[in-house]
């Protein structure tokens, strides 16, 4: 209490504190520990860190730089580089741990930095000697002066990283579907996409680290997309698109994504959906209006002529590219419609029929000509094309089923996936099974398990499917959502079953005889199946449908030319132009690499590059 | 330069007489990075010019290039002896301009941190005027007694002086397991050393002889200077922030504002004085009465972060007065402008000047410790 009656001898009172031993005292030597929290020097876990630099950019200080590491090999959803921290300019505000995606960085309990030399507040990128080595020791050796010498403390987090107060937003804006009374008896497209304003939220949770440009096939500028269409210019989005693949409606709806794969936010939360959020863009600038949106049509239109095989993303993007430069182009198209596997291969409810169209018909306003119906080898070939063309681009795919050949599948009840798929998209008759079993498990499987269920909720309102796969749940090739979405749809899925024999009674399919598959793959990697006889199972069917790959079929080239191709194994070599060792004839594709759509369309743009400089250097 | 309030003819004394002393940073008796300029005569003080500039960082400036959440460790900086007011009226201004709702767990918080921030600044100010009196054990005591909060500090956000834990939309952690308990402790530690520092300091005659009647002003005065916090309640004010335009969680709290009438030097020592004992009781309620739920909504990404156009000032209670920020933003991710109200400006440049003036040489240090001035906020 304070009183106004004030006297010199009321500090008197505080003599009692003489007989009290002072702390110093009474625990000389006790060392007191720093709290859970302590914000000390930093910490990196090399083997999650993904080199973002999402710590250096939102440093205020500017004090940590991303240094290339040697020894470190990068990888999509890894860059060759880790933090360095300038002791000199940290503020040990912890923001770089607060932002780091895969939370690898966090603030140790170590406050000690005591060095000679001025490098060493340079910490701590591994191996050089300018900076401090991370070496970790136990507790009881460590000392000022081991922390001197960059030593820490191990085990000895501080402050780390909370997903709750992260400031990475860990949660995707959830993308609608279709109702699935609608879709299951239908072709309706399921994924509903973005609304504009769940566009622009989304787009807005992208670091802008590039982790995802690295690891896409094409490269695309996704980083500088995700920004304009945050900033809501979808125009400049669709810009960027065109940089480096032409097919943005298809690639936002059916791309594989391994862009999605690479994000960093991916590594604890769910990451950008960077494939929704092209496909919003690619939505958003209709038809009409992308001939104003790209600028300047192609450039002066030069002389020498390049003839495509194949109107798949491959040879679009490859006429596209030419026609940019102002080679013009002509694709041949066995089938009726351009757009190959995509057309014909994916189903109507991932990939409608009008964003292909509108992709396509782009590529042909550009000045591509596209002559469907005329197949190479038959209507024309190799050698007449050789002839008229200066150039020639060889994209025809993988369009034909492989059989599993078991005893049986001669049948006339038995079919190719591929083909079936095309038939349904021609809109042909396609009898459908009342049980059917499909054999494979990759999407293909699933995307003919899909249709026939919608076929058979036509037809029976029922759905009674069964796919089975040699692969065990873990590794099977078709992607999660698409298993799950069969699931959903009434779709049995048996893992590793392999075919044994299709029993054939009086002429009808009566089942497929199964036994169990122990182990796909071999010590090295190889496909190398090895089955249990005893494990035996029998599906009851009345229609089997095999989706395990497809393959080339590259009759049309002809003997004495198939004579002067170097082959790599059974691929035609190639350079890293995509030009074979016939020098006016370039392939690429899934003939080269896949199989999927976006490896094609980047296949096309580099072989565009180079089947342009071949007819530059030949002028 | 003139005479102004010198009352002496200049037959006796006259300029010639006149010493320029300069009362710098360096100075014994400067606490902080400060300079005034003393002209002296004798022992008497004829003139005092305020030196400020030492401690310029151009923060104001600063803040402009830097994103919003990139600001925000370093806003604390602003006042090292009290950070988290400044943490407070920068996350208080980002939220009021973003529309950021803040939940009510986070406000309690954050009222914790505040009462703590607010008894750990006045523990160093006694530390300072207890030092500049010549009262050693009150000055060791005040700093020893502090270390039990700058514990709970660390405890709770990894750093003992810059606390960087008032953020936009919240705090920036949850209270960590055992944190009522050591804030407990400290709090009982201070509470039973009070009547010590009472009998040792407060109620001793020498420390009332030293500091009643010096560097006197009345409420009218302070008011025209602009002084607010500890030195206007000195006055008689019951002029409180915290009360009169709540913020965090103080509505729902009960406290009571300390006054004294007499605006001098000792008035100002017992009003900080009995603030300790009322933030001890504030810290105890709302440890108490804590919410559930989350503390901290969470922001947008802070790369892609743009704050709707608009202006606003947002004022707190310091540990020194009312700390207020104003705060511009156009719309893209960096504020167009900030500006800092730190409460020391006003006391430091206009009062400091004002009440030197006839006073003796050997009060000057302690008349500064009596306004509780601090350096950084002078500067910004």
């Amino acid at each position: 209490m304070i009183t106004e009656k004030k006297s010199i001898f009321r500090p008197f009172t505080a003599l009692k504190y003489l007989f009290r031993k002072p702390h110093t005292f009474r625990f000389p030597f006790e060392q007191k520990p720093t709290a859970e929290r302590c914000r000390g020097l930093h910490v990196n876990d090399r083997e999650s860190c993904t080199g973002c630099g999402n710590c250096a950019d939102i440093c205020p200080n500017q004090a940590i730089t991303m240094v290339e590491q040697p020894d470190v090999q990068a990888q999509p959803g890894k860059k060759n580089e880790l933090p360095q921290v300038d002791y000199g300019r940290c503020c040990f505000c912890g923001l770089c741990v607060d932002i780091c995606p895969p939370g690898s960085l966090s603030m140790a309990k170590d406050f000690i930095h005591i060095a000679p030399s001025p490098e060493s507040f340079l910490a701590y990128v591994p191996d050089t000697e300018a900076s401090g080595n991370e070496d970790f020791v136990p507790a009881a050796e460590y000392s000022i002066m081991k922390a001197s010498l960059a030593h820490r403390l191990a085990d000895n987090a501080g402050f780390t990283s909370e997903m709750d107060y992260s400031l990475v937003d860990f949660e995707r804006v959830p993308m609608k579907t279709a109702p699935a009374e609608e879709t299951r008896s239908s072709f309706v497209e399921i994924v509903k996409g973005f609304s504009e304003e769940e566009a622009r939220r989304e787009a807005s949770r992208c670091l802008e680290c590039g982790l995802c440009e690295d690891a896409c096939p094409a490269n695309m500028g996704i980083s500088d997309y995700i920004r304009a269409i945050w900033k809501g210019d979808d125009a400049a989005a669709v810009r960027v698109f065109y940089e480096k693949n032409p097919l943005p409606s298809i690639c936002g709806r059916i791309c594989t994504h391994k862009c999605e794969e690479a994000c960093g936010i991916g590594r604890r939360g769910q990451p950008v959906a960077i494939r929704w959020l092209k496909r919003f863009a690619a939505d958003r600038v209709p038809a009409e209006a992308l001939k104003q949106v790209l600028g300047a049509g192609p450039a002066q239109p030069r002389q020498k002529k390049v003839a495509i095989v194949g109107a798949g993303p491959a040879g679009l993007s490859c006429a596209y590219y030419l026609a940019v430069a102002g080679h013009p182009s002509t694709i041949l198209e066995a089938l009726p419609k351009p757009g190959g596997t995509m057309r014909y291969g994916i189903p109507e409810y991932r990939l409608p029929y009008r964003a292909l169209d509108k992709d396509i018909s782009y590529i042909q306003s550009v000045g591509v000509e596209i002559r469907c119906n005329t197949r190479v080898g038959v209507n024309i070939t190799l050698d007449e094309l050789h002839r008229d063309f200066d150039a020639l681009f060889l994209a025809t795919g993988f369009h034909v089923g492989r059989s599993t050949k078991v005893e049986g599948t001669d049948h006339d009840r038995v079919f190719q996936a591929i083909e079936l798929l095309g038939d349904i998209t021609e809109g042909k008759e396609v009898t459908v099974g009342k049980k059917i079993v499909v054999i494979g498990g990759g999407d293909v499987a699933m995307d003919i398990a899909r249709s026939m269920a919608r076929l058979q909720m036509k037809s029976y309102a029922n759905v009674d499917i069964t796919c089975c796969c040699l692969e065990s749940e873990d590794i099977m090739p078709a992607t999660r959502e698409e298993i799950d979405e069969a699931r959903e749809e009434g779709i049995a899925i048996c893992t590793s079953r392999g075919p044994d024999r299709i029993e054939i009674d009086s002429g009808e399919i009566k089942g497929l005889h199964t036994v169990e598959c122990t182990r796909v793959f071999d010590e090295q990697g190889r496909f190398n199946p090895k089955f249990n006889r005893e494990d035996r199972r029998f599906f009851e069917c009345d229609m089997v449908i095999e989706a395990i790959g497809q393959a080339p079929d590259l009759s049309y080239i002809s003997k004495h030319l198939d004579e002067k191709l170097e082959k790599d194994g059974r691929r035609i070599k190639i350079s890293e132009h995509f030009q074979s060792s016939v020098p006016w004839l370039f392939v690429g594709g899934d003939l080269i690499e896949g199989p999927d759509v976006v490896h094609a369309v980047a296949n096309g743009y580099t072989a565009a590059k180079g089947i342009a400089s071949f007819l530059e250097n030949n002028s | 330069m003139e005479v102004v309030t010198h009352t002496s003819n200049e037959e006796q004394t006259g300029p010639a007489r006149e010493l320029e002393l300069y009362f710098g940073p360096q100075h014994v008796g400067m606490v902080g990075n400060f300079g005034i300029i003393l002209t002296v005569e004798g022992d008497t003080v004829v003139r005092a010019r305020s030196n400020p500039g030492y401690l310029h960082r151009g923060f104001e400036k600063l803040m402009e290039c830097r994103t919003y959440i990139q600001n925000f460790p370093l806003v604390c900086r602003l006042n090292v002896m009290d950070p988290d007011p400044k943490e407070m009226i920068y996350a208080m201004a980002v939220e009021d301009l973003a529309g950021l709702a803040v939940p009510p767990r986070a406000h309690y918080i954050r009222t914790i941190v505040l009462e703590m921030s607010r008894i750990a600044s006045h523990l160093f100010w006694l530390w300072g005027f207890g030092n500049m009196l010549g009262f050693d054990t009150i000055a060791q005591w005040a700093m020893g007694d502090r270390e039990y909060f700058l514990d709970s500090f660390e405890m709770l956000c990894g750093g003992r002086v810059y606390h960087t834990y008032i953020w936009p939309g919240g705090v920036r952690r949850d209270l960590p397991e055992g944190f009522a308990e050591k804030l407990h402790h400290a709090l009982g530690n201070l509470e039973r050393m009070l009547p010590d520092y009472d009998d040792v300091f407060f109620n001793n005659r020498i420390f009332a002889d030293r500091t009643r009647g010096i560097a006197s002003f009345t409420r009218g005065q302070a008011v025209s200077m602009g002084l607010t916090g500890t030195n206007l309640r000195a006055t008689g004010a019951k002029i409180d922030v915290r009360r009169d335009e709540p913020y965090a969680a103080y509505a729902d709290l009960d406290f009571e504002i300390p006054t004294m009438d007499d605006g001098d030097s000792y008035s100002r020592a017992v009003v900080i004085r009995l603030e300790m004992a009322q933030s001890i009781a504030i810290i105890r309620q709302a440890l108490e009465r804590m919410p559930d739920g989350p503390a901290w909504a969470k922001t947008p990404n802070p790369f892609k972060w743009l704050v709707p156009p608009g202006e606003t000032y947002v004022k707190i209670e310091s540990a020194r007065g009312e700390a207020g920020m104003y705060l511009v933003s156009d719309g893209s991710d960096k504020p167009r402008r900030a500006f800092v109200r730190g409460p020391s400006y006003p006391t430091a440049i206009l009062t400091l000047e004002k009440l030197l003036e006839g006073t003796s040489l050997s009060d000057v240090g302690h008349i500064m410790l009596s306004l509780n001035i601090a350096a950084p906020e002078v500067d910004r």
